[in-house]
């Protein structure tokens, strides 16, 4: 919110973004306000943040935490560690991000996204290792944070961003299928009817998140019947204890580091790309704005927290986001009171959470998948520009193809760059005849991938006395467009042409100065 | 008579026609003025943000939605007055209409989410169901 100078003048000290405080004094003979910048400050108070919406935070957090548990427990499952740890960061995400998060109203906790990049590490090395990746992975978003290189996230192209969610929802609904290898009808059943409840039920009430009421039906279904389909207690064991400190049990060596950096580098680009996604809708939802430096850091010190405490990496969950807006939370409280409510549950209901059916948790995860999967992009697919189309589907099969996010997004940016390259890389040299001269008009843009093209479209062996390089629509880039244009100018000269380069815009013009060798006296076409 | 007149618009044909429609109405009563309504749906804004990632502005599109019906009060000279709401189209609606005593809420028949309609039931539908004042309904 923005305060306006008189109110800013009434409260002598303020808060700003809820960490720094600074004080403000108005200064007469310059009228203005000293130790801020500008008059409309951009200041939330600290109370705003957390006190400005106690009921509707407290009610939407209880959703969101209801929610949660579904998500933590499907989330370590897919990883192949015991629910806990999933839950454990949830927790911890969610309590930590509460405090020192950038963008209020928006949850975190274990995500699909994080939990599919972790799959292999815990497999190779055991949850020791998931541990020290997560405090490792909170260090590198921090210094994300530190050096302000959120904002390049939003130089990842459109088609990428829309390629990543897709594929993220591919691959959670492929994460599932392992739980029907051998599954009996029953599972099925379960699983159809999990669905069912989630879709339908919201028309009857929206209090209530039908995910929860999916598993609650279905698990009292399974005790009822005594069917011995896989529950959650078959994945993993769940103790009833709060999350305490402790220090991952791994050698503290270089080889250590080798194992975990490449995950925790791919674990935080990939956190931090849909922690300031999830920002972003988040800030179109509630029509405010948020510091995504201040996020990175954030979920930077959350992990690292997390990690700690026994949980596995995790990141801002749009889903969970959408739900916390929708139900009225919008303050810092509704992620605290979600966590605090989470481990609270845990603890009281762990014996039953144990009883869930897996079916019911693929049920959920299936809605995850459709919830998250861009189902405008296929409608996009034949109206977007046809490279736009290919990156994305490129992103999202290397995705698939590799189960690694960041190694999709990774190849979605090359291609677009080369795509963007190729486009750019069009000259276009026109050529006419006034008397004695001839007269060269290049349009484009000058640069590594455009001077073979430049320099095949002038004609050497004419027996014109005079030729003019009109470059007023072209724009010299690199040292590669100087050299083309030293040799088309060295070239005619040799066979006696005089030569005039006109129109260069001043970047153009200086670049020329600096690196042209057809300038200095004497000068010659060099041998290769 | 219609003093307080609601339009509803998402850019769709139909609530262009409901906009002359609205101006038509605001002409025949002296003081009367048009509140033109667009809600932005929640459960749109993960794609939203996505389909506009590297726009500068995500308002941009949804301006362009409204442009239609600013632009008829404008060359019309009918009062009127911009209001974005968040939320379930429907529900939004209805309840900024009876909370602001609205006259007269002028909708189109349909909207441009035509799988939502079937899923959710029209949107006109339901306002004209719940709303407290009468609905023009344009086809």
């Amino acid at each position: 919110m923005y305060y306006r100078l008189h109110e800013l003048l009434s409260k002598k000290y303020i808060w700003y973004d809820s960490l720094c405080f600074c004080r403000l004094d108005f200064d007469e003979s310059s009228r203005s306000l000293k130790k801020i910048r500008g008059v409309y400050l951009k200041a939330h108070s600290i109370k705003e943040h957390w006190f400005g919406n106690i009921k509707g935070d407290v009610l939407a957090g209880i959703v969101v935490a209801l929610a949660l548990i579904p998500e933590a427990i499907a989330f370590s499952i897919i990883v192949g560690v015991d629910p806990m740890v999933g839950l454990y960061a949830s927790f911890c995400i969610a309590v930590v991000i509460a405090i020192v998060g950038g963008r209020p109203g928006m949850i975190s906790g274990a995500t699909g996204a994080m939990a599919l990049l972790m799959v292999t590490l815990v497999a190779d090395h055991g949850v020791q290792y998931l541990f020290a990746t997560t405090i490792l992975t909170g260090i590198i978003q921090i210094l994300f944070g530190v050096f302000k290189l959120a904002k390049f996230m939003k130089f990842i192209p459109r088609a990428v961003m829309i390629g990543f969610v897709n594929a993220l929802a591919i691959l959670i609904f492929m994460a599932q299928l392992e739980q029907f290898v051998d599954a009996t009808w029953v599972m099925y059943l379960m699983v159809a009817g999990a669905l069912a409840i989630i879709y339908i039920f919201p028309r009857v009430t929206k209090a209530v998140p039908s995910p929860l009421v999916a598993i609650i039906v279905i698990t009292v279904i399974a005790i009822m019947t005594n069917s011995d389909v896989k529950t959650v207690g078959d994945m993993g064991s769940l103790s009833t204890a709060l999350p305490s400190f402790l220090i991952p049990n791994i050698p503290l060596n270089f080889e250590t580091l080798q194992i975990i950096f490449p995950y925790a580098l791919a674990l935080s680009v990939v956190g931090l790309l849909e922690s300031l996604l999830t920002a972003s809708i988040v800030d179109d939802m509630t029509d405010s704005s948020s510091n995504k430096n201040k996020e990175a850091r954030g979920q930077g010190i959350a992990n690292i927290v997390t990690g700690f405490f026994g949980g596995m990496a995790g990141c801002a969950m749009i889903g969970q986001s959408v739900i916390n807006v929708k139900s009225g939370g919008k303050g810092r409280l509704s992620s605290l009171v979600a966590g605090i409510i989470l481990i609270f549950l845990i603890l009281a209901l762990g014996k039953i959470v144990v009883q869930i059916p897996m079916a019911a948790l693929v049920g959920v995860m299936f809605m995850v998948a459709i919830g998250t999967f861009d189902w405008s992009s296929l409608k996009g697919l034949a109206k977007a520009p046809v490279t736009d189309s290919i990156v994305m589907v490129v992103t999202t099969i290397t995705t698939v193809a590799t189960h690694d996010l960041s190694k999709g997004v990774f190849a979605g940016i090359i291609l677009s760059a080369i795509f963007f390259v190729a486009k750019i890389s069009k000259v276009h040299v026109t050529s006419r005849v006034e008397g004695e001269k001839k007269i060269y008009a290049v349009t484009g843009q000058v640069f590594f991938a455009s001077v073979e093209e430049l320099v095949a479209a002038f004609d050497f062996n004419n027996d014109v006395k005079e030729v003019e390089i009109d470059f007023s629509q072209a724009h010299i880039w690199d040292d590669s467009g100087v050299a083309a244009i030293d040799k088309i100018v060295l070239k005619l000269r040799d066979n006696g042409v005089l030569v005039r380069l006109a129109g260069l815009n001043a970047p153009s013009s200086n670049l020329i100065e600096r690196l042209a060798v057809h300038r200095r006296p004497g000068a010659k076409l060099s041998g290769h | 008579m219609y003093k307080k007149i609601l339009l509803a618009t998402d850019g769709s044909e139909h609530s262009r026609r409901a906009a002359e429609h609205a101006i038509a109405m605001a002409k025949c009563t002296g003081g009367s003025k048009i509140e033109i309504v667009y809600v932005i749906d929640d459960d749109n804004a993960k794609s939203d943000v996505l389909q506009n990632w590297n726009k500068a502005d995500l308002g941009d599109k949804r301006k362009d939605r409204i442009k239609f019906a600013e632009q008829q009060a404008k060359e019309a000279e009918v009062p009127y007055e911009i209001k974005t709401l968040h939320g379930e189209p429907g529900h939004a609606i209805v309840e900024y209409t009876n909370k602001n005593n609205m006259d007269v809420v002028v909708i189109g028949s349909r909207g441009l989410n035509v799988l939502q309609e079937l899923v959710l039931g029209s949107v006109s539908h339901k306002v004209a169901k719940m709303a407290n004042c009468p609905v023009l309904i344009v086809k």
